[in-house]
């Protein structure tokens, strides 16, 4: 016994490959990530993903545009105003249609609750996966009044189909812009609530300040988008630099990660991004609300979407970051090839580069800042 | 553009009928690709989207690919066709990583093959999946796993 | 200080034959049991109900309002839904007991019940009130201590018998983390039974009434307790302490693969030790039985005897249980370097230190 335990190549260690998913706690669906481990410290990280794929592109193929809209809510699910908007932005660009102003000011406002809605689930689920649970239930207790104020518009809560090809399906009712304004006043105050409970917690600072650095280059070279890109510093928010609909009338920043906690970059960063967006997000709320002008929200809807060859390609800053439809117009009234280039499919695909070397814990919060849908990835 | 392409590659790229974009032809696309990226002029850093599409119409497939300069920032978009029978393209998953899954993907739903991928295989069906699904022509295989598939497609238009 | 065993013993028993003391023997030790267990049942029902208003206290919830006992329901009120832990005590009982197929089948059915002997060992060794301890040790804090560190040999069983990754990671986290924070609990303790010069809890409680509490006693003892306080919430695997479960990495950890009656029997144990730990800070370091009102001098002679004593100490034990639960609702968890680190470079440097400044302390007054 005592020499075979000289024998140090009888002590050999193996790595450890852990399924984690489709379903477990922290992968914010149905992804599953195949991790080599050795004990606690990653060494690889395979994402597969697939598992609620509808043949989003498939369907489209078979449905004219305005049916498609309804399809793009289903993508991402926590972003469904922003998506109904990316893909009407698309269709009208192929179309030249010019959009009446009231219903410019009316999908900034909507695209912008929503963003605030998932940037809240997007927080407070972080808040989850670093073990912090009251985080969670303090924002879904407010993004509760941002659906409240969907339903009273259009009546749905989750998926909406509110923003059409050329318009929006109704006009916005009479007190919601005093609701808006309420709730506004109440939701501001909230953001340095969750600072005190999560953002400047001394352990959450600890588990998320330098982890999983994602650099500049290797996000661009990426693909990374939205406040994954944004919290490794990189000024870059289609709103500003691209702007579309009216946003070239607000006064907002870009919120970009400042390495305040650690280096730019890391988990903490990509994080706080959200937090800041959402207060930016408020602002922009605050002027369009001020600014709406009249007019009639049907005024340029089309009778029937019917589209001359061609293609286009349109990019959106949603919550997630930038929705592009590339659309190829078959002559029809059902388009011939829909792709959506989904932001949390690119910024997932990173995952692999920030998060091997880290533990597993580590893995789960860079997980969790990247903030994936899976509706939006597998489609 | 198409006078800097002249230049560096002459022969390389062509400019498609809309005019809103590049041919170019399978075999000069990696040359094509170092240039986009390198080029002082161009430095397309970043690749926003890749789209495979079949039009149904002649045997081709191809694959459209967005480019966006975040320095310069102008956009370009590149589109390579290849027959439907011996549909292979130089991959660039090594240039933009980006690239790595949608190439992927359309591997996946197209059927082509992207030659020199790191890891080229299926990425939202199943491994055992037969045939690319947004190609024209496809036709649902009958069984999978010995589940039937319906096809009843009456009310889907 | 008299064992409740030794009361029962005296009272069952006039000196008589040897075999008529061993039936009542047997009987006192049945009839002690029985209390504990039945205190640990409870107690884990009434925790429950505890942690889940608690916890929707905090998130703006209104916690269980549905299930009443008798129709007596509360709803709204912040007594509503009282019968909801006892409906969960009975749907956990009579759910399938799943064993995996590959699992270990006899070292998993052993693992619940090797957890709760530990507990249930501890609580011999706890006092509940003066005069009120199921036996009492002349080395109380050892023996508490010592019964206590059993529960990580049936936490590795259970992980490693689940045959389940997740399992294993939670268990080999577990031990890790339940071996060093003992070593910090005990220093804090000894600091304690340095003044007091005993392991005896009766006697610490003595020198508490006689002198002051621990707690103001020094401020060494004061870093002590806090200490104490810390380790003791990472010794139950509660937030931000609770890698060994982490549900949202490890799903449940060295559970994933338990249900119905032998998770619940993981649950009560749990609970078990939440209370065991409660009730020991309260005994060394808040002066157990005694009444809070003797610090500012004020004596009640109707404000003392067993019974007060029972209200005191599970006053305070409630108190620390609130802390934990405020714990465990407020934090993130920590990573597992993380609190190793804390424990090995933080907690028990502060801890050995304190040990030589209150020897220092205790020449110098």
């Amino acid at each position: 016994m005592a020499e075979q335990l000289k024998d140090f190549s009888l002590l050999h260690s193996d790595e450890m490959v852990l399924n984690m998913g489709p379903q477990h706690p922290s992968t914010h669906g149905v992804l599953r990530l195949k991790i080599h481990t050795d004990g606690e410290i990653v060494s690889r990280i395979e994402p597969i993903i697939g598992y609620l794929h509808r043949c989003f592109e498939k369907h489209c193929e078979y449905l004219t545009y305005e049916q498609i809209v309804p399809f793009t809510d289903r993508t991402d699910y926590l972003a469904a105003m922003n998506m109904n908007d990316a893909f009407a932005i698309a269709v009208e660009k192929l179309l030249g249609i010019e959009i009446p102003e009231r219903v410019q000011y009316i999908r900034v406002i909507m695209a912008e609750l929503q963003r605030i809605a998932s940037h809240l689930v997007a927080v407070g689920t972080f808040g989850l996966d670093v073990g912090g649970i009251t985080p969670f239930t303090w924002t879904i207790r407010d993004r509760e009044r941002i659906l409240d104020l969907f339903e009273y518009v259009c009546g749905a809560r989750l998926l909406y189909n509110y923003i059409w090809v050329g318009g929006v399906s109704h006009d916005l009712p009479e007190q919601f812009i005093r609701r808006t304004l309420e709730f506004l006043d109440y939701f501001e105050p909230q953001i340095d609530e969750y600072n005190q409970i999560l953002t400047y917690n001394k352990i959450f600072i600890e588990r998320t300040a330098d982890v999983g650095t994602l650099t500049p280059e290797v996000a661009v070279n990426y693909g990374c988008t939205g406040p994954v890109l944004r919290g490794s510093g990189v000024k870059w928010d289609l709103r500003k630099t691209e702007p579309y609909a009216v946003y070239d009338k607000f006064d907002f920043d870009i919120a970009v990660g400042d390495g305040r906690m650690g280096t730019v970059g890391d988990t903490w960063d990509r994080y706080f991004v959200r937090i800041v967006e959402m207060k930016e997000s408020v602002k922009i709320l605050r002027q369009a609300l001020a600014q709406i002008p009249g007019g009639d929200v049907h005024a340029a809807v089309p009778k029937k979407v019917r589209i001359k060859e061609g293609s286009v390609y349109s990019r959106y800053e949603s919550a997630r970051g930038e929705v592009g439809f590339y659309i190829i117009a078959g002559g029809k009234d059902k388009p011939m090839r829909v792709k959506m280039r989904s932001p949390a499919f690119c910024n997932l695909s990173v995952l692999s580069e920030i998060a091997e070397g880290w533990m597993i814990s580590d893995v789960i919060a860079i997980l969790g800042s990247l903030d994936i849908v899976l509706g939006e990835i597998d489609r | 553009m198409v006078e800097l392409f002249e230049v560096r590659c002459p022969g390389c790229v062509t400019v498609t009928e809309d005019g809103n974009a590049f041919n170019v032809q399978a075999e000069k696309w990696l040359e094509v690709a170092k240039i986009l990226r390198e080029d002082p002029d161009l430095t397309f850093d970043s690749l926003m989207c890749l789209t495979g599409y079949d039009k149904g119409t002649d045997d081709v497939l191809g694959v459209a690919y967005n480019f966006h300069s975040m320095s310069k920032l102008h956009k370009l978009e590149i589109r390579i066709e290849v027959s439907r029978d011996s549909a292979e393209i130089p991959s660039i998953a090594n240039i933009w990583r980006a690239a790595d899954w949608h190439e992927r993907e359309v591997y996946d739903l197209f059927g082509i093959t992207f030659s020199g991928h790191p890891d080229l295989k299926r990425i939202l069906l199943p491994d055992d999946w037969e045939g690319y699904p947004l190609r024209k022509d496809y036709e649902t295989q009958d069984y999978y796993h010995d589940m039937p598939i319906p096809k009843d497609k009456t009310d889907w238009e | 200080m008299t064992s409740v065993i030794d009361s029962m013993l005296k009272l069952f028993g006039s000196p008589q034959a040897a075999g008529s003391s061993a039936v009542s023997l047997i009987v006192a030790v049945v009839i002690a049991g029985l209390v504990v267990f039945t205190i640990m049942a409870v107690m884990a029902i009434v925790a429950v109900y505890f942690e889940r208003k608690v916890s929707a206290f905090m998130q703006d919830r209104i916690g269980p309002m549905e299930v009443g006992i008798f129709g007596f329901k509360g709803g709204k009120q912040f007594w509503g839904g009282i019968g909801q832990t006892l409906a969960d005590t009975v749907k956990l009982l009579v759910k399938e007991d799943i064993l995996p197929k590959e699992a270990d089948k006899k070292l998993m059915i052993m693992a619940p019940f090797i957890i709760f002997i530990a507990s249930f060992l501890t609580f011999i060794g706890v006092p509940l009130s003066e005069n009120l301890v199921v036996s009492d040790f002349n080395i109380g804090i050892f023996y508490v201590m010592a019964a206590g560190s059993i529960g990580v040999i049936g936490i590795i069983l259970a992980g490693w018998s689940s045959n389940n990754k997740w399992s294993l990671y939670g268990a080999l986290r577990s031990a890790a983390q339940i071996i060093s924070y003992e070593i910090p609990i005990g220093l804090s303790l000894m600091l304690v039974v340095i003044v007091a010069g005993s392991l005896n809890f009766g006697d610490i409680v003595a020198w508490q009434a006689e002198h002051r509490w621990f707690f103001i006693h020094s401020p060494f003892a004061f870093v002590a307790f806090i200490i104490y306080v810390i380790a003791g919430v990472a010794e139950t695997n509660r937030t931000p302490f609770d890698i060994p479960e982490a549900e949202s990495e490890l799903v449940a950890g060295w559970m994933t693969e338990y249900s119905g009656f032998r998770w619940s029997i993981f649950f009560m144990s749990e609970y078990a030790n939440v209370l065991i730990i409660s009730i020991i800070a309260s005994v060394v370091f808040l002066g157990g039985w005694l009444s809070p009102l003797a610090i500012f001098g004020v004596h009640f002679t109707w404000l003392e005897g067993p019974l007060w004593g029972l209200f005191w100490i599970f006053s305070k034990a409630v108190f620390f249980v609130f802390v934990m639960m405020w714990f465990r609702w407020t934090f993130p968890r920590l990573r597992v370097d993380q609190l190793m680190y804390f424990c090995w470079k933080v907690l028990i440097p502060f801890a050995l230190a304190n040990i030589i400044f209150i020897s220092v302390w205790e020449l110098i007054f």
